[in-house]
């Protein structure tokens, strides 16, 4: 995976296949401080703990159509060769956490990518599923929740093409915006 | 703490609130994206960029868009679906943005199959 961004919406993709029907997901750039930490959390059916124990081989899988289950697998060897790590918190019937840290400065890092795609191909891909999307970047913060969306919204469908349209932009004005340190936004 | 304004919201909302109404019809099309770990790391997310435009621009009421996972094909990947009510589905096969918008005006909007980039009927 090139991004950073796509490995988040693969993971996400999975929480959903889990049977989640909200995803929080929270990036935590701390430029200042070297470290860059992504969670994806699910409300899925979560993980049995054997699987838990062999998370990143990628011969251990969920699924059940193949054997092999790549997605964790690259996103621990993505965190891996930048001094960071991976970890799965997960309870049968509650849902399942996915946290990974990099060293942000680390020079095998992938860019983040396009937060903004990855959020909105979710949204657009899944009706019916909310979506928490957290961005900090040292002090400021963005955040993004489609259950209060909705409830403005009233008859409004999320995944309308322009209201898509719309919110893609939104994100990436307010990512650039807490990007170039302006707290206003 | 930053988020998307109300103001935005109703903004949004003017735009769009005279299409909305419709939307919730019967859907005659169907497009689905593959995305699993295969189609995310061979492109799936610019072909649904590109799909989202599309979508935008077309201004069709009556036309789904879901992301579902990996079908078993990942070689091909990026694969697109598309099922239209009174046709057989349609696998397309190593889709980029460029054949997507392509397959969305001919097949989808059209109804011309684009046999240079099917994979399968269904």
């Amino acid at each position: 995976m090139r991004e950073l961004s796509l490995h988040i919406l693969d993971v996400a993709e999975n929480g959903i296949t889990a049977g989640g029907n909200c995803i929080w997901i929270e990036v935590d750039e701390g430029r200042k401080t070297d470290q860059l930490k992504i969670v994806i959390r699910d409300n899925g059916r979560g993980m049995p703990v054997e699987k838990l124990e062999n998370i990143d081989d990628p011969f251990i899988t969920t699924r059940t159509t193949r054997r092999v289950g790549l997605g964790l697998s690259l996103l621990a060897a993505a965190a891996g060769r930048c001094e960071g790590t991976m970890h799965v918190d997960s309870k049968p019937g509650k849902g399942t956490e996915i946290t990974a840290t990099f060293r942000f400065n680390h020079i095998d890092r992938a860019p983040l990518g396009d937060m903004a795609a990855t959020i909105t191909t979710l949204i657009m891909g899944n009706p019916g599923i909310d979506f928490v999307y957290s961005h900090r970047i040292d002090g400021n913060a963005y955040r993004l929740d489609t259950r209060e969306i909705r409830s403005e919204m009233e008859d409004l469908s999320l995944s309308d093409p322009v209201v898509i349209h719309h919110l893609t932009e939104t994100i990436r004005s307010a990512l650039e915006a807490l990007s170039s340190n302006e707290s206003e936004f | 703490m930053a988020k998307l304004t109300i103001d935005d919201l109703k903004k949004i909302k003017e735009k769009t609130a005279k299409e909305t109404s419709l939307r919730d019809g019967p859907a005659s099309i169907k497009i689905t994206v593959h995305m699993g770990t295969c189609g995310i790391a061979a492109g799936a997310r610019d072909v649904m960029s590109a799909l989202m435009e599309e979508m935008a621009e077309a201004d069709r009421q009556d036309i789904r868009v879901v992301a579902s996972g990996c079908m078993g094909m990942c070689s091909s990947e990026p694969n697109v679906t598309i099922e239209a009510q009174d046709g057989e589905p349609i696998v397309y096969q190593l889709m980029d943005s460029n054949k997507m918008r392509q397959v969305f005006k001919r097949h989808v909007l059209l109804g011309e199959v684009q046999t240079d980039f099917a994979l399968a009927k269904m």
